[in-house]
């Protein structure tokens, strides 16, 4: 079985209008990427990294400068026409809508360009606007929506006529935390219940919602790809062991805190005037939380805090490119 | 399979324009483009004809130019509609990319478009044509017009537009939002080479071959004999296409549109692969 999406040494590079304008831009170089049916992949990466570059040319907006790009084994330059029966984009932020026209009747007619029956189409765009809270804008025209409105019916139309792959370009991009985690479950939900059949490929410069979304994750600076698997082994390459912080009811004896299998290194600070002990262990396993907890319970402390710190894809990038995002 | 999906995305194409085009939210505005509009245009040019003639609007010559100039107003509609249509989907409502990237075939979806602003149009063809008759005797003999030549005339050559009209659709993919200057250019080609108002013959002669190889100019001279063959007839002088039977005058346009239906998909898909290559299907103008 072909993968949905595949690259070979995908290249880009845009040339400035005027040559004295500047240098031409790289903004995809040698890009090797294989994505499987079923996936939930995402790109990661800051501003400017060539996420769009490379959704643009797989969406056959663009061309490639050179090297090839596959959607479910088509060649995205000479096979277009194919391509886009299977596939659908939406870019976040994109506020795009027929303004007079109204919302169902908006989405309703990029179904129509896909073929899909119109009863089964309104009845997805009804349910798609429930989920998304947004039944009673349905016959309102798009002009009146808001900006965050506007983006979660181009989310909605992306999905209105059931590609076999989704790119989603930033989905989430300036929206409120409960408009970002109602797209963040939908997309999840649409991949998870086609049992291998859907795939999406998503972008974003969130950490969090590349790590909590994804299967794999590619992380993509300055055009390149420098690491591609699941959030859990990315976070392996940064070896830092999970940290655990606890304050507690002041703690006599701790002489057994240090003697619990899987801590690896365990240090304690007093702070009396608030009658407070400050713990820190380092774990070689995670297992070892219950037996710290219960141990605290039997020096006869309250435990007042607990703290658990995990490298997150931030570390991974930062070592990777030896600087933080934005 | 293939043309039913063209089937449908003609029928989407024509709803979006009417929906868009036909603002009946607006009617007032509605009628004043669709409708005064023309009719003021047309006036302007009969004041100029009044004041450079000195003379009556009864003349033969007056109604020869009163339908150019009335059946001229397709010409231009469809040339600009068809580029008006890519610019504002691309940098009014952005929609354009989305439109480009699925599975259909972008000339259907230009040609529903088209088709919607030929409807409108046409409502200001006629009442100019109406205006024309009853107020300023233009003469147009409803019982001497030969219906089948006038039909396939319109047939023809609105097909023929539309074909034209893809071509600057694909060249308006690569130019900005105030590019119209080609469509102005061209519109104001036919405007002069191709018998609107003046017969060609008028034209120095290498004006005039080029006239020849130009579809309007046999659609102006087969609507012409089609709605007033009397003035046809009766016209001093020459219009430069008097030798061609109907036959031959159709089978001209005919062959003169399949010709320009190469040309513009050759334009249209070469114009589509720069647009990909530069980019430029979801670019918009920046100032
Ligand atoms: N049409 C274009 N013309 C010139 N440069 C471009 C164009 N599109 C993108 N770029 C450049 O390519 C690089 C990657 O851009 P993009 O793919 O939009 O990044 P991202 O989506 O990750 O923020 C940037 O440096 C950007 O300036
Ligand atoms: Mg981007």
């Amino acid at each position: 079985m072909e993968p949905a999406v595949e690259t070979k040494k995908l290249t880009r590079v845009f040339n400035p209008k005027k040559k004295k304008e500047g240098a031409s831009v790289r903004a995809l170089n040698s890009v090797d990427l294989k994505i499987e049916k079923g996936e939930l992949f995402g790109l990661l990466g800051p501003n400017g990294a060539g996420k769009t570059t490379l959704l643009k040319i797989l969406s056959t907006l663009l061309l490639p400068t050179s090297g090839k790009a596959y959607v479910s084994g088509l060649d995205v330059e000479k096979d277009y026409v194919e391509v886009r029966k299977r596939i659908n984009m939406v870019s976040g932020g994109e506020i795009s809508g027929y303004g007079l026209l109204t919302v169902r009747e908006n989405l309703w007619m990029f179904s129509q360009f896909y073929g899909i029956k119109s009863s089964i189409a309104l009845e997805r765009i009804d349910d798609m606007l429930g989920k998304f809270g947004m039944l009673d804008k349905k016959s309102e025209k798009v002009r009146t929506l808001s900006t965050g409105q506007r983006q979660k019916m181009n989310v909605i139309r992306g999905f209105v006529t059931d590609p076999q792959i989704l790119f989603l370009d930033e989905p989430t991009l300036g929206l409120d935390v409960n408009a970002s985690r109602t797209i963040r479950d939908f997309i999840l939900d649409w991949v998870r219940k086609s049992e291998r059949d859907k795939t999406v490929l998503l972008t974003t410069h969130y950490m969090a919602e590349a790590d909590q979304l994804c299967d794999r994750v590619a992380i993509i600076d300055d055009g390149r790809i420098l690491a591609c698997d699941s959030p859990e082994n990315l976070k392996k390459l940064v070896k830092s062991e999970t940290t655990l912080r606890l304050d507690v009811t002041t703690m006599k004896d701790q002489r057994v805190l240090g003697t619990i299998p899987g801590v690896e290194k365990f240090t304690s600070t007093d702070d009396l005037e608030n009658n407070i002990t400050s713990l820190r262990f380092v774990l070689g396993d995670e297992s070892a939380i219950s037996d710290i907890v219960s141990g605290v319970a039997k020096g006869g402390s309250k435990i007042l805090a607990l703290r658990k710190t995990e490298p997150t894809l931030e570390d991974v990038f930062i070592k990777l490119v030896g600087k933080g995002f934005e | 399979m293939a043309v039913r999906s063209d089937l449908r995305t003609f029928k989407n194409a024509a709803w979006l324009g009417w929906q868009m085009e036909a603002n009946w939210t607006d009617p007032f505005l509605f009628v004043i483009y669709s409708i005064i509009k023309p009719i003021a245009g047309t006036l302007i040019l009969v004041f100029m004809y009044l004041v450079i003639t000195s003379g009556a609007t009864n003349t033969l010559f007056f109604s020869y130019m009163y339908v150019g100039n009335a059946f001229y107003m397709y010409v231009a509609d469809v040339l600009f509609g068809v580029t008006w249509v890519i610019h504002d989907d691309r940098e009014h409502y952005m929609t354009l990319k989305q439109v480009y990237i699925a599975p259909i075939s972008f000339y259907m979806y230009i040609f529903g478009r088209a088709a919607i602003r030929i409807a409108i149009t046409s409502m200001g063809v006629f009442l100019t044509l109406l205006f024309g008759v009853l107020v300023l005797g233009v003469d147009i003999n409803l019982a001497a017009v030969d219906w089948p030549l006038l039909a396939l005339a319109l047939v023809l050559g609105l097909a023929c537009l539309c074909i034209m009209g893809l071509a600057l659709g694909g060249i308006s993919f690569l130019t900005a939002k105030h590019g119209q200057g080609i469509n102005e250019g061209v519109a104001g080609v036919f405007y002069v080479l191709a018998g609107v108002i003046f017969p060609i013959t008028i034209l120095p002669g290498w004006a005039q071959t080029v006239s020849r190889l130009l579809p309007v100019t046999y659609w102006m001279e087969a609507v012409r004999r089609g709605l007033e063959p009397a003035v046809m007839a009766g016209l001093p002088g020459s219009t430069g296409l008097q030798s061609l039977s109907n036959l031959q005058l159709m089978l001209a346009l005919l062959v003169s549109t399949v010709a320009f239906l190469f040309i513009s998909l050759g334009i249209f898909k070469y114009a589509d692969k720069v647009a990909r290559r530069k980019g430029k299907i979801d670019w918009t103008t920046t100032y």
